[in-house]
């Protein structure tokens, strides 16, 4: 569904993401891992239209996107959250909603009920004339979510939704995708909470220092001692393996 | 949406009625201008109070207008209700000129106020130098009283023409609130990249509404030129026009249906008050509403309208928050 | 080559304004950088240091350039008190409302001149008011001669400060990075105010250095002040050097667009360059911001 072919990224020098080539399969959930600084939030950028790749293809549905305004992307199927939420903070939660339904639903009537729609399902149902400025750090992450929902997605590339939730709300998250899943939507998420990552993904994919350095199932990755080193530092799978120690933890 | 609509119908209705309910020529005459900023009030709010892009140079359009049908008038023998859509159209046009420039390359902010208020000084000074427009010494319409020449020796015409712009700025500004093109210009006043992330072209969205605005302010000088008979560079395209169209929505209350009008009264009122207070002199009214415009930006952020929802609010014990 | 008897005053000419230009569009560029914000006052507040360098002259006697001292110092004290006391208490952190409030200041000052003074333009006399200096190539008045020295001598004492002095330091830091400066305890409000201090001294020098040869009105800030908008942004927003080169450019082509195309619209010609700049090439000349 999604192929990403030799993407480059630099910035006046330092390069962000270097010659990236993944794939994400339609239908499956797919997560993004690595240290801060990875590179993964700029890989989402430049998948998105936000940033053009400096090298490479990105290829949705077989066609070449990258280079593409983000609305044209959108349009084309693919949406995206913000890791640094974005909300439309003088609106309220259904019309911040709906601003996504409208995409595929010109008339007003419509694209609100659809927003109330979404919004219940993402459970923010008792939020929805809350001015989006007055949710919580939980409730905007959810809107991010119901946002780019609205748009009836493809593809839904998801940024640290679950950062700064508490245990109970990931669980709730971690459900909620699961059932964005189920309705036929393929999911790529950037994730730092590793419960999250396991319970959800089927392929998951390591970015450091905007390379990737593995690809696996999360089990498979979590025994890779090239992804132990990146997040603790070289010699550390060594280490850990000398003292038998348990799994990796982010 | 059809308690507002109840509301503008019952406004219409209410204004109607002036002509025949007050005595007073001054009065009639008072209520006929408070409308006529409204209406550049409501055309600069779509843009300004909905869009989020503020301009300084309202003028470009309103004078636009104004000289578009003076023109086609006087030089070309175009009847004024002929002359009124084009004027609109011209004035749009120029709107769009704007817009493609400065939101092509995503200027906003201080950088777009800048560009408004320095096309109105272009074509100011182009006003002043090319013969069609009288140059300096101005344009005179003459004078063909008769409602086919959109001039009305009973002023009660010219009041009516007013309140059926007003009326259609209401309308169309009601339209916005409940349309898509409206909720992605919120959007986009709100937070530019999270709407491109929905997929909300942005500068097309910012276009159409500098385009809209710029019509709707056309509409008003073509309005002005019929009323006055007269117009001249500092007139049409000055900085005054421009600074009204801006205050009047910022005092009432940016991005709400309401807010020009009751702005536009408002600060009608208070000019006449300074009026009886300091005595006609040049400039005092401008400088008062320059005070004005600190104060409420200090103040009172959200106008007449919102503070007074907000009140209201407070009053019925309401949910909403401020 | 009897163009050239022609065209070198004109250019020279053109450099002498320029210079003043640079001048007013440095204070305007000084704002910007550290604010994000284009002053909308800048042209109102220089139209009364204006007035302030005619009464001196008019009421006291003092001669414009002798009131410098006095002009300029004042109007730093104005401008700092402009931007702690009004224009950071009404903006509430939100730039869109700086813009509001700059441009209400202007309002109230220029209409207040207008009441105070009426619309006359006045004009003050000097004994060197109409001496030249001969260049070789030209005859130059002699007001126009020193304030092109003038504005380059103030042009670079600016740079001094900005570079050499722990407030240009400051100044630039902030400018750079408002978050990290507060961090380092750069006392921000402070230097936000000196910053529209300076901003407004340079164009309390740039009075001192018109007035023996220009006129005084209500109205006549507007005719620096888009001059000066528009050097900003051939310059690049922010851009110190930018200033002072778009503010030489902008003199020439005045001078030589009202040699060919007439008075006003020479002004045309600014305007399009203006226009082109947005057009092709928004960041300006010298510009980094997208």
């Amino acid at each position: 569904m999604l192929e990403v072919e030799g993407v480059s990224k630099n910035f006046g020098g330092l390069r962000a993401v270097a010659d990236v080539t993944m794939r994400v399969e339609e239908g499956s959930i797919t997560a993004l891992i690595g240290p801060n600084g990875a590179g993964k939030t700029t890989l989402f950028a430049t998948i998105s239209g936000f940033l053009r790749p400096d090298t490479g293809r990105v290829r949705f549905l077989g066609r070449d996107i990258a280079g593409l305004s983000p609305e044209r992307i959108c349009r084309l199927g693919l949406a995206r959250t913000f890791q640094i939420v974005q909300p439309f903070a003088g609106l309220s939660v259904r019309e911040n909603i709906a601003v996504g339904a409208h995409l595929h639903r010109p008339g007003r009537t419509e694209a609100l009920a659809h927003a109330e729609l979404i919004g219940r399902q993402i459970g923010m149902g008792r939020m929805l004339d809350q001015p989006a400025g007055a949710l919580t750090i939980a409730g905007r992450k959810r809107l991010e979510l119901a946002r780019a929902l609205a748009t009836d997605p493809k593809l839904l590339l998801l940024d640290e939704v679950m950062a700064g939730l508490n245990p109970t709300e990931i669980e709730e998250i971690v459900a909620v995708v699961r059932r964005i899943r189920l309705a036929g939507v393929t999911i790529l998420l950037i994730e730092h909470v590793m419960q999250a990552v396991v319970s959800l993904a089927e392929t998951t994919w390591v970015l450091s220092d905007g390379v990737l350095i593995a690809r696996g199932s999360p089990a498979e990755i979590a025994a890779d001692p090239k992804v132990v080193e990146a997040y603790l530092g070289r010699g550390a799978a060594a280490r850990l393996a000398g003292r038998e120690g348990g799994a990796a933890h982010a | 949406m059809r308690r507002q609509l109840l509301a503008i119908v019952a406004f219409l209705a209410a204004m109607a009625l002036v002509p025949h309910l007050v005595d007073s020529e001054f009065w009639r005459n008072w209520v006929m201008m408070a409308l006529f900023y409204a209406l550049l009030g409501q055309a600069w709010n779509i843009l300004g109070g909905y869009g989020g892009q503020f301009s300084f140079g309202h003028a470009a359009f309103f004078g636009t207008g104004a000289y578009c049908s003076a023109i086609l008038h006087v030089h070309y023998g175009v009847n004024p209700w002929i002359a009124l859509p084009a004027a609109g159209m011209a004035a749009g046009l120029v709107g769009a000129f704007i817009g493609f420039l400065s939101f092509r390359y995503g200027l906003r902010g201080s950088y777009f106020a800048l560009v408004t208020l320095a096309f109105a000084e272009v074509l100011r000074i182009l006003a002043n130098t090319v013969p069609i427009t009288g140059k300096g010494v101005g344009l005179l319409i003459p004078l063909e009283p008769g409602a086919a020449n959109m001039q009305f020796a009973d002023r009660t015409g010219y009041f009516y023409l007013i309140l059926a712009f007003v009326g259609l700025a209401l309308l169309l500004t009601l339209w916005l609130e409940h349309s898509r093109f409206g909720a992605r210009l919120v959007a986009v006043r709100e937070n530019e990249d999270a709407a491109r992330a929905l997929g909300v072209d942005v500068f097309r969205t910012k276009l159409a509404a500098i385009t809209l605005s710029g019509a709707l302010a056309g509409l008003g000088g073509s309005y002005y030129a019929q009323l006055f008979l007269y117009l001249d560079p500092g007139i049409a395209y000055g900085p005054a026009i421009s600074v009204e169209a801006l205050l009047v929505p910022i005092v009432g209350g940016m991005g709400t249906l309401f807010g020009p009008l009751l702005g536009s009264f408002a600060l009608h009122g208070v000019s006449e008050l300074a009026k009886l207070a300091f005595g006609e002199a040049p400039g005092l009214d401008l400088a008062l509403y320059g005070v004005l415009l600190v104060l409420m930006v200090m103040f009172m952020p959200n106008g007449l309208f919102g503070m007074g929802r907000t009140t209201l609010a407070r009053l019925l014990g309401g949910r909403r928050d401020a | 080559m009897v163009e050239l008897q022609i065209l070198l005053p004109a250019i020279l000419n053109g450099l002498t304004t320029g210079a003043v230009y640079a001048l007013i569009a440095l204070g305007l560029t000084l704002i910007y950088g550290v604010l994000h914000i284009i002053n909308f006052a800048h042209g109102s507040l220089l139209m009364l240091a204006m007035y302030a360098v005619f009464f001196l002259h008019a009421g006291l006697g003092i001669d414009p350039y002798l009131a410098l001292p006095v002009v300029v110092p004042g109007f730093f004290a104005l401008g700092y008190l402009l931007q702690r006391g009004v224009i950071a208490r009404a903006s509430h952190g939100r730039d869109e409302n700086i813009l509001l409030v700059t441009l209400g200041v202007s309002i109230v000052i220029e209409n207040l001149a207008r009441y105070f003074w009426r619309s006359d333009t006045r004009t003050i006399e000097t004994p060197y008011s109409f001496e030249t200096v001969d260049l070789g190539v030209a005859f130059i008045a002699v007001p126009k001669v020193v304030a092109f020295a003038g504005a380059l001598l103030v042009t670079l004492a600016l740079w001094w400060v900005m570079s050499r002095t722990d407030l240009g330091r400051a100044i630039r830091a902030l400018a750079k990075e408002r978050q990290g400066a507060r961090l380092v305890g750069i006392d921000v409000d402070h230097i936000f105010a000196m910053s529209f201090g300076i901003g407004t001294a340079c164009v309390a020098a740039a009075a001192c250095l018109l007035l023996p040869s220009f006129y005084v009105s209500p109205g006549v800030g507007h005719t620096f002040v888009l001059i000066a908008f528009t050097v900003v942004v051939l310059g690049g927003m922010g851009s110190f050097a930018g200033a002072l080169i778009g503010g030489l450019i902008i003199g020439v082509t005045e001078s030589l667009c009202g040699l060919y195309l007439g008075e006003s619209l020479g002004q045309i010609g600014i305007f399009l360059i203006f226009i082109a700049i947005l057009l092709f090439r928004p960041t300006g000349l010298l510009g980094h911001r997208a």
